[in-house]
């Protein structure tokens, strides 16, 4: 390993990271390759993993999880990455970690006890649906419809790049209940017996194992009693999502950066050019110095984030910052591993190829490097 | 049943490519390895597991199981990853690699048995690490209790356990008597490999060892660990095996490409004459 384990990781961490570790090398990694050419791996995995332990971490015990904080839903997901070498499966099997986060926040136990155990259980697929076809930065301004007849909100409008959209039981929806901006979203749960379509599944250019939605719902009937918390209150609970998913982002490019970067190391030193290994070459060496480096200080803004916001800190600045930080930092190890590589690191048969294009993922979605300097912008106060 | 499973930590042999000998070759430079319990070990503790329990309701332990290492206070993580699996409680004795060998570990661990008194001990067939295969059988010699190495599957009877041992060509099964030893081999960690006295035999396992799931991870930090001096436990820490000297594996040579099959016959025939 290239990096000691993070500072503030204790012996907790250490086993439930060789835990995750171990399933991720025997149920993942063998067929990560054939999957994320698939663009699907089998739904199976979902109850795998919760019969691991590893898929309910970070939620409650009472609703099936596995208990522990967001430091340890972060250390199982980089040794999924890291050790099951499919990004798009994590990120699928993970879809759940941005979609139940609303529930837990504003829901009603009823509601808990209802949408979270299934899918701890592995046997529910939970998506989150904010993005619309016309527009993912300006989430106040959406115009998914839920017009209220009775005890029913009638839904019509569409949905676009839902993670898990395809195969999801369930998605947590924003939607227009009430007058334009912010104060009129509110959150819906939005079953599959309620109607919503799958209108295509995206093709795109990374996270092939993971599939992407795009969701119509014509005139959906949703009882009322899947509204989370109040009407017209949704706007907040969505933004303080973001500052978890944002860290569960940066985490992720963390992961995959040090993947990339094992990778390179591994190639630079059996590939032979020249009369020697690649890595004997000083440009190499410096590449790969170069790539540590910035690994460890986007790792260390993340976990120093993350503290913070386990100390209960607001950490909305924060987290835009290690999310540009992080994805920045990966974009750029993964296109210098591709190229110490050579003509291999084009190939689709090496992971760093994969790699590559699933970095290009994250200045994009949760929020888009632009956007993160908008959020930056406004907490500086400037 | 009381059974005290005898667990190793290991260097991780997937990387043994980071395995450094200094010039001087008297010793194995450990430092920035990646230390993991020995896997027969982890086996031996699943056994013990699926032997105390009734495998539908895995959480709850009928009887105990205790394990036991050698080595420096960085192994307590081991043992708290055992914990955390389901074991009753640890004892890690107080010593390091280089002042034991398989021997001295026998006699310590037959003071540890009679202070513990198992019905059983389990412990991997060997150590992927020196690979000496001999504690298990030692130990059983000097407790004069019979002793079941090698074994493929386990099933409990009323004061006794019939041990499959895979042999050449078929399953040998004993049925040793209580106390014993066993050693495990990897199969017996297939899903109807053990079956405690509880567990109905239509019941199938997940392949392999299971895994800690966090709150029980959390939950292992309350569980008792002991630590035992080796002196404690035997006088005598004199060692049998010494050793003089190590040196790494010579660097792989290229290999050559052969022009066709009676090529391929001649230089197996002539170079490497194993035709
Ligand atoms: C693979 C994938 C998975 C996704 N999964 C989900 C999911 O599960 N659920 C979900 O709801 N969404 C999901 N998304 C959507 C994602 O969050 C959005 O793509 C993202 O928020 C950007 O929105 P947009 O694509 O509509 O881009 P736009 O908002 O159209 O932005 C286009 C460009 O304009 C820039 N821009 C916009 N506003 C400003 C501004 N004020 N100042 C400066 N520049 C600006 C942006 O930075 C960007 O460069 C996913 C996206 C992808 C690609
Ligand atoms: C899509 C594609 C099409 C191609 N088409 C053709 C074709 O039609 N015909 C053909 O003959 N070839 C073709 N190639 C091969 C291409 O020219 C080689 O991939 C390229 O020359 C690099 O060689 P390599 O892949 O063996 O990398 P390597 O030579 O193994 O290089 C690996 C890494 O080491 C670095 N390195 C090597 N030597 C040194 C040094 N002395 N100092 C510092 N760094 C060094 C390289 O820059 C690189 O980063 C193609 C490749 C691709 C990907």
């Amino acid at each position: 390993m290239p990096l000691p384990p993070p500072l503030f990781e204790n012996d907790v961490h250490a086993t439930l990271r060789s835990a995750a570790r171990r399933w991720a090398r025997t149920e993942i990694a063998p067929f990560a390759h054939a999957w994320e050419e698939q663009g699907e791996f089998p739904r199976a995995l979902y109850e795998s993993a919760a019969a691991a332990g590893v898929l309910g971490i970070g939620y409650p015990e009472t609703y099936g999880g596995a208990g522990g904080d967001l430091s340890h839903v972060l250390a199982a997901a980089e040794e999924f990455i890291l050790e099951g070498k499919s990004v798009g499966v994590a990120v699928g099997l993970g879809s759940h970690r941005i979609a139940l986060p609303p529930i837990l926040l504003v829901g009603t136990e009823a509601q808990k006890q209802k949408f979270l155990p299934p899918v701890l259980r592995g046997e529910q697929i939970a998506a989150l649906a904010i993005t619309e076809p016309g527009g993912g930065s300006d989430v106040a301004s959406l115009t998914t419809r839920a017009v209220r007849e009775g005890d029913h909100y009638l839904v019509s409008g569409a949905k676009m790049f839902i993670t898990s959209g395809c195969r999801a039981d369930f998605l947590v929806t924003a939607v227009r209940t009430g007058g334009d901006g912010h104060a009129g979203i509110s959150l819906l749960v939005i079953e599959r017996e309620h109607g919503f379509t799958v209108s295509r599944k995206l093709a795109k250019m990374g996270w092939w194992a993971s599939d992407t939605a795009e969701i119509a719902f014509d005139g959906c009937r949703v009882p009322v009693s899947n509204l989370l918390g109040e009407e017209h209150q949704g706007f907040v609970p969505i933004m303080m999502n973001f500052s978890v998913e944002r860290l569960l982002l940066a985490s992720n490019c963390v992961a995959i950066a040090e993947l990339a970067y094992r990778e390179s190391m591994a190639y630079a030193r059996e590939r032979q050019a020249f009369g020697r290994s690649v890595s004997g070459f000083q440009v190499t060496r410096h590449k790969l110095a170069d790539m540590a480096t910035r690994l460890a200080a986007a790792r260390a803004l993340t976990q120093e984030v993350l503290q913070r916001h386990l100390r209960g800190e607001m950490v909305t600045g924060l987290a835009a910052m290690a999310k540009n930080a992080a994805t920045d930092m990966c974009s750029a190890v993964c296109d210098q591993a591709v190229q110490i590589h050579g003509g291999y690191g084009y190939m689709r048969e090496y992971v760093v190829e994969r790699l590559f294009r699933d970095a290009r993922l994250y200045p994009i979605g949760g929020g888009t490097r632009e956007i993160m300097n908008e959020v930056i912008s406004k907490t500086e106060g400037y | 049943m009381k059974i005290l499973v005898a667990l190793k930590r290991v260097a991780d042999p997937d990387n043994a490519n980071k395995v450094k000998i200094p010039p001087s070759g008297d010793r194995i430079d450990t430092a920035g390895l990646e230390w993991k319990p020995n896997p027969f070990d982890e086996y031996a503790l699943e056994a013990a597991l699926r032997l105390t329990e009734d495998g539908k309701a895995p959480k709850a332990r009928a009887g105990e199981v205790v394990v036991v290492t050698f080595g420096p206070k960085e192994t307590e993580q081991t043992l708290r990853a055992a914990l955390a699996t389901g074991a009753d409680r640890a004892i890690r004795v107080d010593v390091t690699d280089d002042k034991l060998d398989g021997a001295l570990v026998a006699r310590a661990l037959k003071a540890l048995v009679e202070r513990e008194k198992p019905d059983v001990v389990l412990m991997g067939k060997q150590a992927v690490d020196g690979d000496s295969n001999q504690v298990g059988q030692s130990l059983a010699e000097l407790l004069d209790w019979p002793m079941a190495t090698f074994a493929a599957t386990i099933q409990e009877e009323q004061g006794a356990l019939l041990v499959g041992r895979e042999v050449d060509g078929g399953v040998a099964v004993l049925r040793v008597r209580l106390p014993a030893v066993v050693t495990v081999d990897l199969r017996i960690v297939a899903p109807t490999s053990v079956y405690s006295l509880k567990t109905a035999r239509t019941h199938k396992y997940n392949d392999g060892v299971r895994f800690a799931a966090l709150p029980a991870i959390m939950a292992s930090k309350k569980k008792p660990l002991a630590e035992v001096k080796l002196a404690d436990l035997t006088a005598d820490s004199g060692l049998k095996v010494q050793y003089h000297g190590f040196e790494p594996p010579p660097a792989r040579k290229a290999g050559i490409k052969v022009k066709d099959v009676a090529d391929l016959v001649a230089r197996l025939k002539n170079e490497a004459k194993v035709l």
